[in-house]
């Protein structure tokens, strides 16, 4: 498929009205500036793709006209300031801002070329399959068993006990938790530590197999011996997956995904091979962040 | 400008501190103060209570010698129950005391002497006679309950110091009363009639069974109906309802009907239930419904704050996993919410079991002897007893007061406790 075509696909219903556009320059009304980002935003194969979206809290835009696609089986990192907008964004890609009052997502994105906004999506659907782990642990105030089973148990993807037990400890043990809580599934999940916490979230969301998944900053709380763990995990995966990861490691970055976009102040400044970005970046305020000179 | 950290600013700050420090005790003072002060309010109000309350629990009663001759009873020997029913036991309790006081001859002293045995001794004696009907034909001591007024002079109520015609118990009676006691013939006894008997217009007798089943069934309709519409018109507020002008106008309704007064509700009652849907008067149901609507604004408001205080990242978590707002809401939301629920709606069941203006107002104020059997039966309930009992003048209606408030007060912090003890189980889950 070629770039144009797929562009080509994007139904343009809502508010997103621009479906057929020059290939280089994303038309960028939003914005106050006229930036254009630097970079391919989209790719040839993509599971998911934002086209123009922009996002306000109330009167306030915290995302201007972001384009970036999210190719089948790819790590793609998402890195910048505090408050650029970075969670604002992943949250668009599975609807978790349809929970905050005041909060309006334009713009157009798709979960294999279908409009994940038109008001026949069902979200309950789409959240099964894009899941997510939030930058903060939020692990239900339930047993730990019960927090990961919990997933599985309402989609019904286990028929039996026997089967439920193997998701919880094959979900736990991919999160790199397994070892540490065996002894204690039936504890609460919220006696655990911050960095187990974020572990068992992290198990909570892979139990249920979604197709993407999206990560807030999963590493934050963890000590390096668990975020190489989950660092594996992502790199096993991407083989079946496709995951959005944000964090603020420049190394994780580096380490784990395929494509690395740079935001700034609510814009998508740069994005490109991981590798390229690290090594050439090209916009100015791409380089001051990933040499430190910035935020 | 002087520097923060330059020693005369070190010798400011110390002079300061002094100060600081002395308001910071006259502050916990005044505090400690207020508390002890609350504090003490309510003790001498429970101290009163309970000590005008307790003896309401005891009774005392008379051993008579009673003749259980059929003929003087007026009935065959071998009578069957009927006619042992219809049987003249007032006769053969006024002869046994004529019996034991012989030197008692005037007509007004022989009265006065047949006032010392409760009328509800008859009663006592027709059904011991019933359940053992071959005491017939024989003379037996019989512990008869005393009168109120005999009773309150047992219990060392009654002031002999006063001159005669100020009290109530006069000196005759308590002639008698001490060559009782003196024989050994005077008992006090648990007042088990107090717990089993309705109300009745002699205090010895008056008991506040129908009152408490009365403020049960009550309380059972306003919690089956104001629980179940409580909760879900909460839930239904804060997860479901859109922000507009309508749920706006709904929710400062619900705040302003927590402020109206409680006998409005009682009148609405009266002309909505009683007098348009023609339900029947003076029962739990009317009563309940009535309770219901004045409890409903409580609880809707105290679980919308339950629910509001659930942290909204457990609801992301759920919704993050596929759960649809419904799941979210039931295995999520509620449970967490339930403690908090649990101790408004609690809290608004024991407004409603100490509640009686609006009862007054549809009719449960009536003298009733009889224990409710159902919803729909006429019947009074706790505060609304104490209320009538307050009411009266007979001085063995005091202590029935206060020890009905005891009762009432036990269920109150029985209810506490429940809510107590539920919270603490749902929040180890
Ligand atoms: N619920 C909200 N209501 C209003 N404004 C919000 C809300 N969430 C985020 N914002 C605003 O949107 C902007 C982007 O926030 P966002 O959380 O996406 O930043 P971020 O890049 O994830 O930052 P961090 O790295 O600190 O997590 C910020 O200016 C923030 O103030
Ligand atoms: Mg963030």
């Amino acid at each position: 498929m070629s770039t144009v075509a797929s562009m080509g696909n994007f139904s343009s219903k809502g508010t997103a009205d621009k479906a057929d556009k020059p290939q280089q320059a994303l038309d960028i009304n939003h914005a106050a500036d006229d930036h254009e980002t630097i970079g391919t935003p989209w790719v040839e194969d993509a599971k998911m793709s934002a086209r123009n979206v922009n996002v306000f809290y109330g009167d306030k835009q915290a995302i201007m006209s972001v384009s970036l696609d999210i190719g089948r089986n790819e790590v793609v990192a998402m890195i910048g300031p505090s408050g650029c907008g970075k969670s604002t964004f992943l949250r668009t890609l599975n609807r978790m801002n349809d929970i905050i009052p005041g909060c309006r997502v334009e713009g157009n994105i798709t979960l294999d070329n279908e409009d994940i906004y038109q008001s026949q999506q069902d979200t309950v659907l789409l959240r099964a399959r894009v899941g997510m782990v939030f930058q903060k642990p939020n692990p239900f105030p339930k047993s730990i068993y019960e927090n990961v089973a919990y997933g599985p148990k309402i989609h019904g993807l286990a028929h039996s006990n026997a089967e439920m037990d193997e998701i919880v400890e094959k979900s736990l043990r991919r999160a790199g938790l397994f070892n540490e809580v065996k002894d204690q599934l039936d504890k609460p999940g919220t006696g655990l530590s911050g960095g187990q916490q974020q572990r068992l979230c992290i198990a909570r969301a892979i139990a249920v197999s979604p197709e993407v998944i999206l990560m807030d900053e999963p590493c934050s709380a963890l000590d390096p011996i668990a975020t190489a763990r989950i660092e594996e995990l992502i790199d096993e995966l991407k083989e079946k997956y496709t995951i959005a990861i944000v964090t603020h490691s420049m190394q994780q970055a580096a380490r784990v995904s395929q494509r690395t976009a740079y935001f700034h102040l609510g814009k998508l400044i740069e994005v490109g091979d991981t590798k390229e970005i690290f090594t050439n970046p090209q916009h100015h305020l791409t380089e001051n962040y990933i040499t430190g000179r910035f935020g | 400008m002087s520097n923060p950290s330059s020693p005369d600013n070190t010798s400011l700050i110390r002079s300061s501190l002094k100060k600081r420090y002395a308001r910071e005790r006259r502050f916990k003072l005044y505090g400690l103060l207020a508390v002890l002060t609350g504090f003490m309010f309510l003790f001498v109000l429970l101290a009163d209570i309970v000590i005008k309350g307790t003896p309401a629990f005891t009774q005392h009663f008379i051993q008579v010698t009673i003749d259980l001759d059929p003929d003087a009873l007026g009935v065959a020997p071998g009578a069957s129950a009927e006619e042992l029913q219809a049987a003249n036991f007032g006769g053969a309790i006024k002869r046994g005391l004529r019996e034991m006081f012989p030197d008692v001859t005037s007509r007004k002293d022989k009265r006065a002497l047949y006032r010392m045995i409760s009328i509800g001794a008859e009663y006592d004696l027709r059904d011991l006679l019933l359940e053992q009907p071959e005491l017939l034909g024989q003379k037996k001591e019989i512990w008869l309950r005393a009168h109120s007024e005999a009773g309150s002079y047992l219990k060392g109520q009654v002031d002999t110091e006063l001159a005669e015609e100020d009290r109530k118990v006069k000196n005759n009676l308590i002639g008698w009363l001490d060559r009782l006691e003196a024989q050994g013939k005077t008992e006090s006894r648990f007042n088990v009639a107090f717990f089993t008997s309705g109300d009745s217009r002699e205090p010895e007798l008056a008991g506040i069974k129908a009152a408490l089943y009365g403020s049960f069934f009550t309380l059972m309709v306003t919690f089956c109906l104001a629980f179940p519409i409580g909760v879900l018109a909460a839930v239904y507020l804060e997860e479901f309802a859109p922000r507009n002008r309508l749920t706006d106008l709904i929710e400062i309704n619900i705040n302003n009907l927590a402020a109206v007064p409680s006998i409005v509700f009682g009148l609405l009652g009266l002309a909505v239930f009683i007098n348009f849907f023609e339900m029947p008067r003076s029962a739990p149901l009317v009563g309940g419904i009535v309770l219901s609507l004045m409890t409903l604004p409580t609880i809707i408001i105290t679980s919308r704050a339950a629910i509001q205080a659930v942290p909204p990242s457990i609801r992301q978590a759920a919704l993050g996993v596929g759960a649809s707002q419904l799941q979210t809401v039931f295995h999520h939301v509620l449970p967490v919410a339930m403690p908090g629920i649990l101790t408004g709606s609690i809290i608004g069941m024991a407004q409603a079991l100490g509640e009686s203006a609006p009862l007054l107002m549809i009719g449960m104020v009536a003298f009733i002897m009889d224990v409710p059997g159902g919803v729909s039966d006429p019947s009074t309930v706790l505060p609304v007893q104490i209320f009538l009992w307050a009411d009266s003048p007979e001085r063995g209606f005091m202590e029935k007061t206060s020890a009905a408030i005891m009762v009432l007060m036990g269920f109150l912090i029985l209810m506490n406790a429940v809510a107590i003890y539920l919270r603490r189980r749902f929040e180890t889950h």
